[in-house]
């Protein structure tokens, strides 16, 4: 390779923990950064406090930092690393922000570190509104209007300015009025006024209600060559954010005019701005004339980068970070075709479709309309050869227990055009329970101002469903079935419509002959030939673009799409396993759908199959292919689901058994494994009837936790503390029934919470890792803090622990990755579950010990003899500490607090000398801050508020002023702390806390829930809710508040300790 | 579903879809655009004259077929007045569409204009073999018949352009400045290009003398087939050459002007038919991507000492533009007016404007 501008060291900023709107594409953007540097030769630098990514693994970058992206922190890795460049664009939005501080800071000039790529001030240019919107208008191009107005006087100006209807913007939705579309003067009046009580500044701007969204990527090096790589068109009109839209590549609705009328504006603003490397544009576009406006430019890859990167093939972040170092777009390889460069805009002969994957019923009181807030935690994408055939696959790949956009379960079919009229996450079934009872195309479009091009394909599905509902089997003729096929149509869909099962019609289907293809994705439509392995199936063909059969290939099921409960994680075991195979002289087959993540990069492995993760697809992909068996234990619980089914038809699982895998999913067959081996359990029972959940509850005592298998609102899983609390529960939250049973067990109070993580071999344990909660039992385990090696657990508990461990994988005859927890109260071990499986710990425990639990799982599964491994966790002269992302903020009006449901979006792990070093610096990556000023206490029951009476002593010493609800202030003053009492949100009276957190007097809230009466539970959500909505730091658990004062009043400053991963 | 239609390629292969345009049998040569966008301009381009277009996009006919509205005497949304195409072959067509502009649906405009057109068809796999086996002939007939390509013509051998061109002048009045425009198979966005920048033109039929006629500068259209079938105008470009007049020829009219300045001109595999085609001007940095529609080129080696190449195809290196080294000659193999595809080369009218007198 050419060296180009000559950089000896460059720093790369990661983007921290998974949160709503920053997920898992920068592990993938920043994975390919490292790649293409070190390509050139260069070393490079890594700080990234998410340990689960596979940027920060050995191989990759030279350096990794697992260490808060701050730039206290970060200017401490500059003074030692002494870096000569630094790549900001790669981070998402938090390397941005710290990149801009630094420079204003002038830490980078003072370092002398040139940012590579586009410069802080273009950033700067398109992250700030006004200065956006000057660069804009100096070249010519259009925006939105928009004024800021302070009074009704000018609201009424600037509206007749813009001209009706208008869009109302107030900063914070507040009294329940939102922004909104004014359609005239008098209603404009009402509505400021009304605003003007509660604020001083409204936005009267141009409404862009109805128009069209389209987004394109753009690429341009530093001799002003400028490409657009890819186009984007949102089927959800302007208005939602477009990270919640269901997203369409390439552009569909568009005339070649408006669609290279968009490139050319596109890039003849990048080139005005200076942008070098890789850009995301997003406009409005009229539905009825060419007029358009310019929305935003995001100067760094992005969601969307990551998705036009998986759309076409076209390598977005290598060209981008190859660009930053000086290359020529010319001078890039087309790492696809090897004989083109990547000076090119890809041509795709096929469409690939997002959809994003909403867990709003994980929370409680949430706001479930769609806005310009993004809700969504994550996406799939689906490659297909026309628009029903890939909206079909997308909705099933979002795991929601859909069959596709038609034969689901009835959906509330009141009412539908109240229903559509609102953007939410079900609105897609909703259009077709609408076209279902026949209403128009014009009249839907009207409701949802969705083009009718997608309305009336949206319909020919619901038509074809209509025409073959009740048909029978053996009478869908060679047509008419491939046509359904063609459209989408699953097996199973295909089965629910003819009254028969998936497996029947999979038989008449294959006996017919109809069978899907296999094609490349290859950048350039077979205008070239391309020996690329980045594939798909579908129905709109006859020839496969591969030879099958490949000597040596096993497949490894992929996790889909990200979701609360399963993330990057687990990205990270399937791309070591695949790698770990490849290493071993096997040839890795993956099949994943996620455009999020590593491995869906196509260049990671033998071959990719970018498609379904269902029963269907997979034995399409097994029959084609022949492997020598699946991996089903690194991908999470999709893949683990579908164990039992796919061997039921004849494929070979490796690793343990499919039945073993079933011994420990079911609740009775591993409970009964359990009592035989004599291993202790919470006492817990499934029952019926509300009489014998009563009984049982009764018998075992209060609280119990309960686990309903069909949900009628909100509630879940839940802890019950009384009898009347079961009584609501079973009556309004959830329905308890022959056809609906109740898993009731009995929850352990103040128990601590243990975790294995494992691999055995034909049952024998060869590795394990055990790592303790901070939190007592109660909180998911994906949301606790974990503590590895265990600091405060008994030797007794951990030899109880490993023994039992070892007696179940016996039991099981586990050959493979597993995970065990446990609850341990005064010495005393139960077992709560089984996975045999990786779990979401296996990279923390695995980058904290040194040693990769996952390549040792797969070299047990291939049946390599079981190695004598000598690291022992006893051994390790630091500790890891994994802390909870949790993405409240941007979900309005949930609850932010923690239960036996997860919660958070993602998680950091940091390292440190002792516990209190490595647990502060992953609060602090979290986005807790050291208390400076004040502290805000709401502390529970007087058992917790007992707990932090030491902490808080010392912690006034300091300086730090502390508030209080009436309750625990007193509680305090009594034990000789000053408290200052701040009335409660319903007191109404002054000083009360509302104002006080509005006003940001504290820069911490400490607000334990106490799960009694009603009013209390209101008032401590107002408190929480008002906490998170500031950006105020918040511990809703009185083990974390202790911990957290603790670590605080022994830092020495964290920020001194800065060592490499290597350097433990 | 509709009626089937087969499409059979000269090496005996064999596709069987739907019909969506005029029912009817067809023949001709058959390429494959990879373009994803722009069928109403593409169809009614003349250099597909005599062709049988397969797109490799799968949908097509999403946004319908835009009104037959004029400006400066011109379609504004069409390349030329009809479907030049002899069929079209999709994978995936559109019977809905939706646009502002639309008038009418594709399938509705090909019934009209008695254009076959298939879906239903793997145009990858299509595309994939043309692509190994190069540009060949084929047949549409109906879906139980045998083809017979014993009597089949071949358009190269044909004088395309001559069915394509105009039989008498048309003046264009603007501004001040005048080509002349020699009509092989014009696109409309070519006239536009002048027009916008207020230069008047006069359209010529192919085989207009135009040195007979005062005016500032002559520019050779694009347009179908083989560039040696032109000989009556590469034989008025060589004295036009030798009269200093500038000139631009365009695709089919860049052959011409290296024909008439004493190159060699040869027939590609498979050709460029795309919106995405990656051009480096040579001695620089800089990439353009190009729309291209030609499937032949200039064999650069034949380029004589006073000529220079000005650009090259940065996928195949074929030839993609040549200079005169003094005096005011042009050749684009691309199309600098686009149409569908990206304008970054429509800077090459201004150049050429300047240089008018």
């Amino acid at each position: 390779m050419i060296r180009k501008d000559k950089y000896n060291k460059i720093l790369i900023l990661g983007s921290g923990a998974l949160q709503i709107g920053q997920a898992g594409e920068f592990d993938y953007s920043g994975s390919q950064a490292i790649k293409a540097l070190k390509e050139d030769g260069i070393k490079t630098i890594l700080i990234n406090p998410n340990i689960a990514t596979i940027q920060t693994s050995e191989q990759l970058a030279d350096e990794v930092y697992f260490l808060p992206l701050s730039i206290n922190y970060v200017e401490k890795v500059i003074e030692k690393e002494k870096p000569d460049g630094i790549l900001l664009g790669f981070g998402g939005q938090t390397a941005l922000n710290v990149g801009v501080e630094l420079y204003n800071s002038g830490i980078l000039q003072k370092h002398n570190i040139k940012v590579l790529g586009t410069s802080v001030e273009t950033i700067q240019n398109t992250e700030d509104r006004k200065l956006f919107a000057e660069k804009v208008t100096e070249v010519g191009l259009q925006m939105a209007q928009s004024f800021s107005v302070h009074s009704v006087d000018e609201a009424v100006q600037a509206a007749e300015k813009i001209g009706f209807p208008i869009m109302l913007r107030i900063a914070y939705a507040l009294g329940g009025l939102g922004s909104g579309i004014v359609e005239n003067k008098q209603d404009l009046i009402e509505k400021a006024n009304r605003a003007f009580s509660f604020t001083n500044q409204i936005l009267i701007e141009e409404s862009l209600f109805g128009w069209k969204e389209v987004e394109y990527e753009i690429v341009r090096d530093k001799f002003d060559n400028a490409i657009a790589v890819c186009s984007m068109e949102n089927f959800d009109p302007m208005g939602i954010h477009t990270g919640d839209s269901i997203v369409i590549s390439p552009v569909q609705t568009l005339s070649a005019t408006e669609n290279f009328k968009l490139r050319s504006i596109g890039i003849k603003l990048i080139r005005h701005l200076g942008i070098i490397g890789e850009c995301n544009i997003q406009y409005a576009l009229s539905p009825n004339s060419e007029d358009y406006r310019i929305i935003e430019v995001n100067a760094r890859l992005s969601r969307s980068s990551a998705l036009a990167s998986k759309a076409t093939g076209y390598p977005l972040a290598f060209v981008a970070t190859k660009l930053s170092i000086g290359y020529a777009l010319n001078e890039i390889e087309n790492s696809v075709t090897k004989q083109t460069s990547a000076a090119f805009e890809p041509a795709l002969d096929y469409v690939v479709l997002k959809f994003p994957r909403w867990d709003l019923q994980k929370f409680n009181q949430v706001s479930t309309t769609l806005g310009s807030e993004m809700k969504s935690v994550g996406e799939v994408m689906a490659i297909g050869r026309s628009f029903e055939e890939v909206l079909q696959k997308a909705i099933r790949m979002l795991d929601i227990g859909k069959n596709g956009f038609v034969c689901n379960n009835s959906e509330n079919t009141e009412d539908i055009r109240n229903q559509i009229k609102v953007a939410n996450p079900n609105r897609i079934f909703q259009i077709a329970t609408a076209l279902e009872q026949n209403l128009s195309i014009d009249e839907i479009n009207k409701l949802t101002k969705i083009d009718k091009w997608f309305l009336y394909k949206l319909k020919r599905i619901v038509d074809l469903k209509k025409k073959f509902q009740s048909s029978k089997l053996e009478e869908i003729d060679f047509d008419n079935f491939y046509h359904l096929k063609k459209a989408g149509f699953s097996d199973k869909q295909i089965g629910l419509l003819s009254n028969s099962d998936e497996f029947s019609v999979r038989a008449r289907r294959k006996s017919l002959g109809i069978c899907p293809v296999v094609k490349q994705i290859d950048t350039l439509a077979a205008e070239y030939p391309a020996k690329t392995n980045y594939l798909y199936l579908t129905y709109h063909g006859t020839e496969n673009d591969i030879n099958f059969g490949d000597k040596n290939q096993i497949i490894v099921l992929g996790s889909g799409a990200y979701r609360i409960g399963s993330s990057v994680e687990f990205d990270w075991c399937c791309v070591n396993a695949a790698q770990t195979l490849d290493k071993h002289n096997y040839k890795s087959v993956m099949i994943n759908y996620n455009p999020e993540t590593v491995s869906t990069d196509h260049d990671t492995f033998h071959k990719l199959y970018f498609d379904e993760l269902s029963l269907e697809r997979i034995l399409d992909i097994y029959e084609k292919e022949n492997p020598i068996g699946v991996i089903v234990s690194v991908g999470g619980q999709i893949p683990n689901n579908l164990a039992i089914k796919l061997s039921k038809n004849g494929v070979k699982i490796l690793g343990t058994s499919p039945e073993q895998i079933d011994n420990a999913e079911s609740r009775d067959k591993f409970s009964e494994i359990l009592d035989n081996l004599e291993i202790d359990q919470p006492q817990w029972e499934e029952l019926t009837d509300y009489e014998s959940a009563r009984i049982f509850c009764k018998n075992v005592g209060f609280p119990v936790l309960i686990r309903p298998s069909y949900v009628l609102s909100g509630a879940a899983m839940s802890v019950i503390l009384s009898e009347s609390e079961l009584n609501i529960y079973l009556k309004n939250a959830s329905e308890i029934s022959k056809e609906h049973p109740v898993v009731i067990s009995k929850f352990i109070t103040d128990a601590r919470e243990i975790e294995v993580d494992a691999v055995a071999q034909d049952g024998e344990v060869v590795v394990y890792a055990i790592s303790e909660h901070v939190e007592n039992a109660g909180v998911h385990s994906g949301d606790a803090t974990i503590v590895f090696p265990p600091q405060r657990t008994y030797l007794e508990t951990m030899r109880k622990v490993k023994l039992i461990t070892k007696k179940i994988a016996n039991k099981l005859q586990i050959s493979g990755p597993f995970n065990m927890q446990f609850l341990a109260k005064d010495n005393e071990v139960k077992v709560i579950e089984c996975n045999l499986r990786a779990s979401r710990s296996f990279p923390f425990i695995s980058k904290v010990l040194k040693l990769n639990f996952i390549e040792i799982a797969t070299r047990m599964i291939l049946g390599e003899k079981k190695p004598a491994f000598h690291h022992n966790s006893f051994d390790l002269d630091y500790v890891g500490v994994k802390a909870p992302q949790f993405s409240f903020t941007r979900l309005k009006g949930s609850d932010p607090i923690l239960g036996v449901e997860m919660a958070s979006t993602g998680e950091v792990a940091c390292i440190g000398d002792d516990f209190n070093e490595a647990f502060l610096k992953s609060m602090l990556a979290v986005g807790y801050k050291i208390p400076q000023k004040a502290i805000f206490l709401s502390t529970g029951r007087t058992e917790e508020k007992a707990q932090i009476i030491e902490e808080l002593r010392k912690i006034q010493k300091n300086g730090i002023k502390l508030f209080g609800t009436e309750a625990t202030a007193l509680f305090y003053q009594r034990n000789g702390i000053d408290v200052e009492i701040l009335y409660r949100p319903f007191d109404k009276k002054s000083p009360n806390v509302m104002d006080y957190l509005e006003e940001k007097i504290f820069d911490l809230v400490i607000n334990i829930p106490k799960n009694t009466d009603e009013d209390e539970l209101d008032s401590d959500y107002l408190i929480r809710r008002k906490t998170v909505d500031f950006n105020i730091p918040l511990i809703t658990n009185i083990q974390i508040a202790r911990r957290f004062f603790k670590a605080i009043l022994s830092d020495k400053g964290t920020e001194n300790q800065i060592r490499s991963w290597n350097e433990y | 579903m509709n009626e089937k239609l087969k499409l059979v390629l000269e090496d005996g292969t064999e596709y069987v879809g739907y019909s969506f345009g005029f029912f009817a049998r067809t023949e001709g040569e058959i390429v494959f655009n990879t373009g994803m966008i722009g069928y109403p301009e593409t169809l009614t381009d003349p250099s597909y004259f005599g062709q049988i277009l397969v797109e490799t996009y799968p949908l097509i006919g999403n946004y319908g077929v835009p009104n037959k509205s004029e400006k400066d005497g011109i379609l504004q949304f069409f390349e030329s007045d009809k479907i030049q195409i002899r069929a079209l072959i999709v994978n995936d067509y559109s019977f809905e569409f939706s646009h502002w502009s639309a008038e009418k649906s594709l399938s509705d405009w090909l019934i009209e204009e008695k254009i076959p057109a298939i879906y239903g068809i793997d145009t990858r796999a299509l595309t994939r073999k043309l692509r190994d086996k190069g540009t060949m002939l084929a047949k549409i007939v109906l879906e139980n018949e045998k083809a017979d390509f014993s009597n089949i013509i071949d358009p190269n051998k044909q004088n395309l352009v001559e069915q394509v061109s105009i039989s008498s002048e048309i003046e264009y009045a603007k501004g001040k400045s005048r080509i002349i425009l020699v009509d092989h198979g014009v696109k409309f966005n070519i006239l536009r290009e002048f027009l916008n920048r207020d230069i008047s033109i006069l359209r010529v039929p192919y085989n207009f003398d135009f040195n007979s006629i005062k005016a500032d500068g002559i520019v050779i259209s694009s347009g179908p087939g083989d560039p040696m079938q032109c000989k009556e105008t590469i034989e008025h470009t060589k004295k036009a050459i030798l009269e200093n007049k500038p000139i631009l020829g365009i695709c089919l009219g860049h052959q011409i002007l290296g024909l008439a300045a004493g190159c060699d001109t040869y027939k590609l595999k498979y050709g460029h038919r795309s919106h995405n085609q990656p051009v480096n001007e040579m001695g620089t940095k800089r990439t353009l991507i190009t729309t291209q529609n030609h499937g032949f080129a200039i064999k650069r080696e034949t380029l004589s000492e006073d000529w220079r190449e000005w650009f090259t195809n940065d996928n195949d290196s074929t030839n993609e533009g040549i200079v005169h080294i003094s005096k005011p000659f042009f050749g684009t193999q691309f199309h600098p007016e686009a149409n569908p595809g990206p304008d970054d080369t429509s800077y090459i009218f201004d150049m050429f404007i300047r240089t008018l007198k």
